[in-house]
């Protein structure tokens, strides 16, 4: 194993644990505040759940990336 | 984990597995992965119309991933993306059309069934051929060439005079696509690139990048990198409507697609940043099982009579 692959793999397992802390906190934060609202939303007012839900995935999409962009460059930034 | 919108109790575990994995695939080749997600959520339980809808919602979150990674890497090209989407909605509903159509016939399952097998076949044959033809050529050009970073981008294909035949047809409006490094080309025919894209989506369900993304690299002769990125952008348009169609029909469970998309998150960004260290023919090769593991599903479907 080459020095270069060694480094990126040490970044990628770094990466993983912070981003497994910071997903298990939002996942209990988030999920389980949210759980309640989006099912009776679901079951009374269809259309805000259909623009909510693509809300959603969206915005954790677009955190997500973020995150994980930021704890790349984060982490590269500090074995270079 | 119990979801209460769909009734569901499944692993949040699994769900982010199934998801990193389908991460990958998406942002390496640039498909929803609806032909892995679909029976990997029937699998646990899931009923078929919320594994449908959950699916097309989460392919909008890890297909936003993807994409934003692609666009950092110059990977997509907005113009042809947002001219494609027309053609996809409107390929989307004629292809929604004639499956109501064969339902009133009566015989939708095997008409789907076996069209899709012939279809699947047929892309992981052509592409086989193709790749394998232009690798061997290159290789006779170069032996020495090496790959790496952007040197990858620089696409070739055995297929490449019929995309430039195309190309040049001149029917008006043409339209340019500095981006792609298309000169100049129809729009037509990139309306009627999407539109089959589409229509096969509606009509075969899924995002159908497995036909766009080969259709774009070998009928509009936009390299392979710049048609996976370009293909992830043009789906989130087309899933995201797909998502708010099935979710006011009640069929889709957000938090489950959320919890995917955790996982998703993590496999878009390591699909999308391998595709820098990979040559086109080479992503094409790789492409060639997919279609192959969409046609397995079928064919079991079809000779067991289980729907996954």
């Amino acid at each position: 194993m080459t020095k270069e692959t060694a480094r990126t793999l040490r970044a990628f397992a770094i990466e993983l644990a912070i981003y497994a802390l910071l997903v298990v906190a939002y996942f209990f934060l988030v999920l389980h505040l949210l759980g309640d609202w989006l099912y009776d939303l679901e079951r009374q007012h269809r259309y805000i759940y259909a623009g909510v839900a693509i809300l959603l995935i969206i915005g954790q999409a677009v955190l997500l990336e973020s995150v994980t962009t930021f704890l790349i460059r984060m982490i590269r930034g500090r074995s270079e | 984990m119990f979801f209460p919108i769909s009734g569901a109790h499944i692993s949040p575990i699994y769900l982010a597995i199934v998801g990193f994995v389908i991460g990958i695939l998406g942002g390496f080749f640039g498909v929803g992965g609806s032909f892995i997600a679909g029976p990997a959520l029937r699998l646990v339980g899931l009923d078929w119309n919320f594994a449908v809808g959950t699916d097309l919602a989460h392919i909008v979150g890890k297909s936003v991933v993807a994409a934003k990674r692609h666009r950092a890497l110059g990977n997509v090209d907005l113009r042809l993306g947002l001219v494609m989407a027309f053609g996809t909605f409107a390929g989307a509903e004629a292809g929604a059309q004639l499956i109501q159509m064969l339902k009133r016939a009566g015989n939708v399952n095997l008409v789907v069934s076996i069209v899709s097998i012939i279809v699947y076949l047929s892309i992981s044959a052509f592409m086989l051929w193709e790749s394998r033809k232009t690798l061997k050529s290159q290789r006779g050009r170069s032996s020495r060439a090496k790959v790496k970073g952007l040197t990858a981008k620089k696409d070739k294909s055995a297929f490449g005079h019929v995309s430039r035949a195309i190309q040049r047809l001149k029917i008006w409006p043409m339209i340019s696509l500095p981006t792609s490094g298309v000169k100049a080309i129809s729009l037509w025919m990139i309306l009627l690139v999407a539109f089959v894209g589409g229509f096969f989506g509606g009509f075969l369900g899924g995002g159908a990048g497995y036909i766009r993304m080969p259709s774009m690299v070998y009928v509009l002769g936009v390299p392979t990198h710049l048609a996976v990125g370009t293909d992830l952008f043009e789906i989130i348009i087309s899933a995201s409507y797909g998502t708010f169609s099935h979710a006011i029909k009640g069929n889709v469970d957000i938090l489950i697609a959320l919890v995917m998309n955790i996982g998703a998150a993590i496999g878009a960004q390591i699909g999308a940043i391998a595709t820098q260290y990979f040559a086109g023919p080479k992503i094409r090769l790789a492409f060639v099982p997919l279609p192959l593991i969409g046609a397995a599903i079928v064919i079991y479907t079809l000779v067991s009579g289980h729907k996954l």
